[in-house]
């Protein structure tokens, strides 16, 4: 049991992992735009983007499953065209764990880049900066706070994500089985010692976690 | 001006939250493994029309999970599992009232594809096959038609081949459900399941099980509503009741 457990907890970590670098590039990409450029229908993109955050995750699972399955019409692509298939598979947990915790870091990137004064943004430019220089040594650092706070709570939604995971990426034990669904599977099958033991597993991580994040972002100063 | 009517809102509303946790003596609650739900969704209206005034509550899953919530102390009356693992294990935790167990119905192991599968499967050892990417079963830690399953792919010597494959199953539903995907290219379910999905799933071989499939149905020890409980025990092998099992696809234990 001890050694499935271990492998449980790195496979977890490497699913919250990807899905908070994937979450991190797209959130400060699509909190950028929203919080800088002007375009029609912006607060409906917005609100659709925000979904994920709302919608219980059985229903974003349920999307998943229509869409990325084998017969969903981007799955029955990828499977044709490169042979990929998503579901049952890691790499389908850090889609659903990703589409899901991505709200979290929109939100407070759009808020940080809101909350950078544009006439800094604006000097930088008349100091003959181009816009990716702008963009890279004036509003990044500045919203940087609140764009890692933002990454910080995606991280740790990854980490709990279940129901749309279990509904993508299944229960196989060793390549899709993460901590929450071992936990439950555990209880489903009255199996208290391994439930015990993985729960004490997943509050030490998430509290190393947290601990951590104290330390890196001094998440109560954030604007 | 409105606040009279705004507390009355209030008071209304917060009373609509509350009703529902009030006790109702009326109800029985009956945790049923998940390939009874068809078939027991239709028992229930024809229990209450013979004994007015109860209220039947259904409450499926995998007969694992209904155990250990019975084991917590779920305010549950009728305990009816797809294995006698299950329950004996209820047994022997001492949730059961005594005398009150009884088999009920039989059921068939099937081995299912979808119904548009080109990869011609019709035996266990098919599976074995390189095409066959995904085969899902009940998770034989909690599910019983994952302990059918493993127990006759243990007989067969291809559980070693099979287990690598292998997608588990929260319960035979779930089971059903990703071979009418098509995310598995085979799967195990029950007759009863395969025969709700005939339109997604094609029957290719009824497995030849270790130990025959029988549906045991016991009264829970701890039961808020013993008198109902025993009524139902009765009721589910009336002729009546008998008949429209047998309309499912389960057979006579």
């Amino acid at each position: 049991m001890d050694a499935s457990v271990w492998i449980t907890l790195a496979l977890t970590l490497k699913v919250a992992g990807w899905a908070t670098a994937i979450n991190l590039v797209l959130g400060v990409a699509a909190g950028w735009l929203l919080a800088r450029r002007r375009f029609i229908g912006r607060e409906l993109v917005d609100a659709v983007l925000t979904l994920p955050l709302v919608l219980p995750p059985t229903v974003m699972g349920y999307y998943l499953l229509v869409v990325i399955g084998k017969r969903g019409w981007l799955g029955h692509w990828l499977q044709q065209s490169f042979g990929i298939n998503l579901i049952f598979s890691w790499q389908g947990a850090v889609i659903a764990a990703t589409i899901v915790a991505f709200p979290l870091v929109l939100k407070s990137a759009r808020a940080a880049f809101e909350s950078v004064d544009p006439q800094l943004e604006q000097a930088a430019r008349v100091l003959g900066l181009n816009e990716w220089a702008v963009f890279f040594r004036v509003s990044v650092p500045m919203a940087w706070p609140g764009i890692l706070a933002g990454t910080l709570l995606v991280f740790a939604r990854s980490l709990g994500e279940f129901g749309a995971t279990l509904m993508v990426a299944g229960s196989i034990p060793g390549r899709t089985q993460t901590l929450s669904i071992a936990v439950y599977e555990a209880v489903q099958a009255g199996q208290d010692d391994t439930a015990n033991f993985l729960v004490a597993i997943t509050s030490i991580t998430c509290i190393a976690v947290l601990l951590a994040a104290g330390r890196l972002a001094p998440v109560g100063r954030v604007r | 001006m409105n606040l009279l009517r705004l507390r009355r809102c209030i008071g209304a509303a917060l009373l609509a939250l509350v009703a529902p946790f009030a006790a109702h003596a009326a109800d029985l609650t009956v945790s049923a493994a998940a390939s009874l739900t068809n078939a027991f969704k239709e028992l229930g209206p024809a229990f209450e029309v013979q004994n007015p005034g109860t209220t039947v509550v259904f409450n499926f899953a995998a007969s694992d999970a209904l155990l250990a919530q019975i084991a917590k102390g779920a305010p549950v009356d009728v305990f009816a599992s797809a294995d006698q693992d299950a329950m004996d294990r209820a047994d022997a935790q001492k949730l059961l009232a005594a005398g009150s167990r009884r088999n009920f119905v039989g059921n068939a192991l099937v081995m299912i594809v979808p119904s548009d599968s080109a990869l011609g499967l019709k035996t266990l050892a098919d599976l074995q096959k390189a095409a066959v990417k995904r085969v899902a079963i009940g998770n034989p830690a909690s599910v019983p038609v994952g302990r059918y399953t493993k127990a006759s792919l243990e007989a067969a010597t291809l559980w070693a081949a099979v287990e690598p494959k292998a997608v588990m199953a929260q319960s035979v539903r779930q089971a059903l459900d990703y071979v009418a995907r098509g995310e598995a290219e085979a799967g195990f379910v029950y007759a009863t399941d395969a025969a709700i999905m005939k339109d997604k799933v094609k029957v290719v071989a009824t497995v030849q099980t270790t130990s025959a499939i029988t549906y045991p149905i016991a009264a829970v020890n701890a039961s808020p509503n013993p008198g109902a409980a025993r009524q139902f025990l009765d009721f589910v092998l009336t002729p009546a009741a008998q008949a429209v099992l047998a309309r499912y696809g389960f057979g006579i234990p």
